[in-house]
């Protein structure tokens, strides 16, 4: 063989392979998914959470798939509360500082983390370790706290929630993830992935006015979705939610569910939930609602669903 | 002689700018420990009884005269840097020239009179109104604070545009119409007189100027005019604020001069000086010259005839409820209203501190004895922190006991009632629960109503009434569940912490 025909070959499965793995793969996820070109949803239970990030996202093709060089990232995880870690009312600053750094790593230009607050913000970004974490893993704070940082969007496909003012920084970015913590709440029976979202919109009372799980269900059709729901399960409360009382009220289950689909994601948290606080998915109403709405599926038996125990 | 008047400036100024950075800020990164440079102020320290304090301000007002009035208070220092901006704006080379002007005896004593005689028949009224340190409290945290945060919203503004957020937008909640008309028209009072007369607000109507004025009169040192020396020009006259200097007749009001020594260093010759007044040469006698005295006798009984009225009116407004729509609420640490009306100025302190804007000066909540002390105001987000207790720790004047964070998220502000038939999952059949949610001790908790609903219920002796669930209630504008205050400041019963949970899961449960 010339030694210019080696380099050609060689140039030619490498095009090849790149084809394979991602443009193919991504292609074919679309259509076939049962058939094994990637994971819809991941499951990882019993290791830390940067470990358990790690090798959620290794199915799914690594941080690279979801994240290019010199992209504008969003990270929107659950800081509402102005409580610390241990009682996990907001998402493990652990895990959100490690999907930074893996982003940073991927090359993004920048990334963002902001949660539109229950509590005093700048509290409830600092007691919750998040902020820490984050500028330590090369990310920044961004204030949620006016109206001013919000932009109205249309959401056609929504049934009470037509449209929304939803936070600037997520409608510029080129990536986002949605990353709650998952708990028992007083006012939607649970909070995962879809409830998350009333933290990147700016008037949640019209939520409360207007059937609450609607409203979260059409939040769902925002047609921004993100790259991943990446639901945190390390500690999760199970009881007197979404603030908690005590430690009592909180489970270390050490669990990670990654899903870049709302519905499946936040079923297959109910159900680890509920083996800790038994809970009917019918009275979790926005799940079914958000099905009705087409933003994705409670059928996990037809889903490729990964479960890895380290 | 000079290093005197130099002294006093940079003192003043070492006073002066915590104090007024302190009601500024409006970021919370200043550390609250600044909030002592506050007990060194003459009423606070009264109503705290804060016998070390009192008794320092005492002793240096004994040796020194007032210099309390031209270092310490920072009215008085507002009014000095005031003056001296406003060359800035007079006619060019029109310097600010003072003349003698004669005490207005009736009207500083009077003032002084119904102040206490008042203040002893139950109403603060009159504190409230003329305590010069809290009269600045309120000109900088109403005037002063908003210009700040609009000139910081404004930066962050722009800042945001290019994609930096060191600088962020500050939401002011809520806005007072008296308590800004009670800043404005005092900081036009205050500021216009010391324009034209110089320290003529402290000399005729501040109750503290005047009471020092008295111990002044037999202080240690003194301002006193070298009759050898003197040559009758007239320069120290000029530089008198308080224009108690009368060069003519060579002679000084003790009871006016604020000790502030600009006379020192105007006098070239040496005629002017601040010594000791018991020397055995220059026994002087006390001057002793208030000839009304029989007016100053019916102007205070009448004085104590009016406070009578006026403390009986309070007490009637205090019952009526047509004004009172519901029971007020006291910021934590308040006790009970006895205690909080009595020792309350309405400096506004506790008000610019609150991190959640809930504190806002009262309009008439408290009846008029009580207006711009502080009470909860509750709105869209904003309601009393469970874990903070800013304000009860940098109260100056004792009025707000400080607490620790146990004891303040135990301490009963009011009780939150529910009224069934306004609340939204009666009207409209749907889960709604956000009064629920944000409840701190879960003393508002959602209980099963019908059709999987569930509806929220109250457990009394566990709320705090913090007000989240009024101030995130979406029925508006009276919101379905709302906080009724509390007149004495009970303890709750600790929350029971949830059962645990200790079985091992080792399955994912799909």
């Amino acid at each position: 063989m010339k030694r210019r025909d080696f380099f050609k070959s060689a140039a030619i499965v490498g095009i090849a392979s790149f084809f394979k793995t991602n443009a193919f793969g991504t292609v074919l996820s679309g259509k076939e998914m049962a058939v094994h070109t990637g994971p819809d949803l991941v499951a990882v239970m019993g290791g830390e959470p940067e470990v358990m990030l790690i090798r959620a996202l290794k199915e799914f093709g690594g941080i690279k798939t979801f994240v290019k060089r010199g992209q504008k990232v969003v990270i929107k995880p659950n800081i509402g509360w102005d409580r610390k870690p241990e009682l996990a009312a907001n998402t493990n600053p652990d895990l959100v500082g490690a999907l930074v750094r893996l982003c940073k790593s991927a090359g993004a230009s920048e990334v963002i983390v902001f949660d539109h607050t229950c509590h005093d913000w700048q509290k409830s970004y600092a007691n919750s370790g998040i902020e820490k974490a984050v500028k330590a893993a090369g990310g920044k704070m961004v204030p949620a706290n006016d109206e001013s940082y919000y932009r109205e969007v249309d959401l056609p496909r929504g049934v009470n929630l037509k449209k929304a003012k939803i936070h600037h920084a997520l409608l510029e970015c080129d990536v986002w993830f949605n990353v709650p913590v998952l708990k028992h709440h007083g006012g939607a029976k649970n909070t995962i992935s879809m409830k998350n979202l009333m933290g990147i919109v700016w008037d949640r009372s019209f939520f409360h006015s207007h059937d609450l799980h609607q409203c979260i269900a059409d939040a769902a059709t925002f047609h921004k979705k993100p790259a991943l729901n990446i639901v945190d399960a390390y500690r999760i409360m199970k009881s007197n939610g979404p603030q908690g009382k005590s430690e009592s009220d909180v489970v270390k289950l050490k669990s990670l569910l990654v899903s870049p689909d709302y519905v499946a994601v936040d079923t297959a948290a109910m159900k680890l939930f509920s083996q800790v606080q038994p809970t009917d998915l019918k009275d979790v109403r926005y799940i079914a609602l958000a099905e009705k709405n087409k933003v994705g599926t409670q059928n996990l038996e037809k889903l490729n669903v990964k479960r890895i125990k380290l | 002689m000079k290093i005197l008047k130099n002294i006093r400036i940079v003192l003043s100024v070492l006073f002066f700018l915590p104090i007024f950075i302190f009601f500024i800020d409006f970021t919370g990164k200043l550390p609250i420990q600044l909030h002592k440079f506050l007990s060194i102020q003459w009423i606070p320290a009264i109503l705290s009884i804060n016998l070390i304090v009192l008794g320092i301000l005492f002793l240096l007002s004994l040796l020194f005269g007032r210099i309390y009035c031209s270092t310490i208070c920072p009215l008085g220092v507002m009014q000095d840097v005031l003056t001296w901006k406003s060359r800035f704006f007079r006619k060019k080379k029109k310097k600010i020239r003072y003349d003698y002007s004669p005490p207005k005896n009736i009207l500083r004593y009077s003032i002084l009179a119904l102040t206490v005689v008042v203040f002893i028949f139950g109403s603060s009224f009159l504190v409230i109104l003329l305590d010069p340190y809290s009269t600045f409290g309120r000109i900088v945290s109403q005037l002063f604070r908003p210009l700040a945060i609009w000139g910081n919203n404004f930066l962050a503004y722009i800042l945001s545009g290019m994609g930096n957020y060191t600088l962020f937008k500050v939401e002011q909640v809520g806005f007072v119409p008296l308590a800004f008309g009670i800043a404005l028209s005092f900081f036009f009072l205050v500021v216009g007189m010391s324009w034209f007369k110089g320290r003529s607000y402290c000399n005729t109507i501040c109750p503290v100027g005047t009471s020092l004025g008295l111990l002044s009169k037999i202080s240690f040192f003194h301002i006193s005019i070298e009759e050898s020396k003197c040559i009758r020009c007239g320069a120290c006259e000029k530089q008198c604020k308080s224009q108690c200097i009368d060069s003519d007749a060579m002679k000084v009001d003790d009871s006016r001069c604020v000790s502030c020594f600009n006379c020192l260093s105007a006098c070239k010759k040496g005629g002017i000086n601040y010594k000791i007044r018991y020397m055995k040469t220059q026994v002087q006698p006390i001057e002793h010259k208030i000839n009304n005295s029989r007016r100053t006798f019916l102007l205070t009984s009448g004085a104590a005839i009016a406070s009578v009225a006026l403390a009986k009116t309070n007490k009637i407004i205090g019952k009526n409820d047509t004004i009172l729509s519901r029971k007020p609420i006291m910021p934590p640490g308040a006790n009970n209203l006895e205690h909080f009306s009595a020792h309350c100025t309405g400096c506004q302190l506790c008000v610019t501190k609150c991190p959640m804007q809930v504190l806002k000066p009262a309009t008439l909540q408290y009846g008029i004895s009580g207006i711009t002390q502080p009470h909860l105001s509750f709105s869209t987000h904003v309601f009393c922190t469970y874990d903070c207790n800013i304000c009860t720790n940098v109260c100056p004047t004792g009025a707000l006991q400080p607490l620790v964070m146990e004891e303040k998220k135990l301490t009963q502000l009011g009780i939150a009632t529910f009224r069934k038939n306004k609340c939204v999952v009666f009207t409209d059949e749907k889960d709604c629960g956000a009064c629920s949610e944000h409840c701190p001790t879960q003393a508002v908790h959602m209980i099963p109503y019908k059709n999987g609903l569930t509806i929220p219920e109250i457990t009394e002796d566990l709320c705090i009434g913090c007000g989240a669930c009024e101030s995130i209630c979406p029925v508006r504008p009276y919101q379905a569940i709302y906080v009724e205050g509390s007149m004495n400041q009970r303890k709750a019963r600790k929350p029971s912490e949830a059962k645990k949970f200790n079985k091992k899961i080792d399955d994912f449960g799909f």
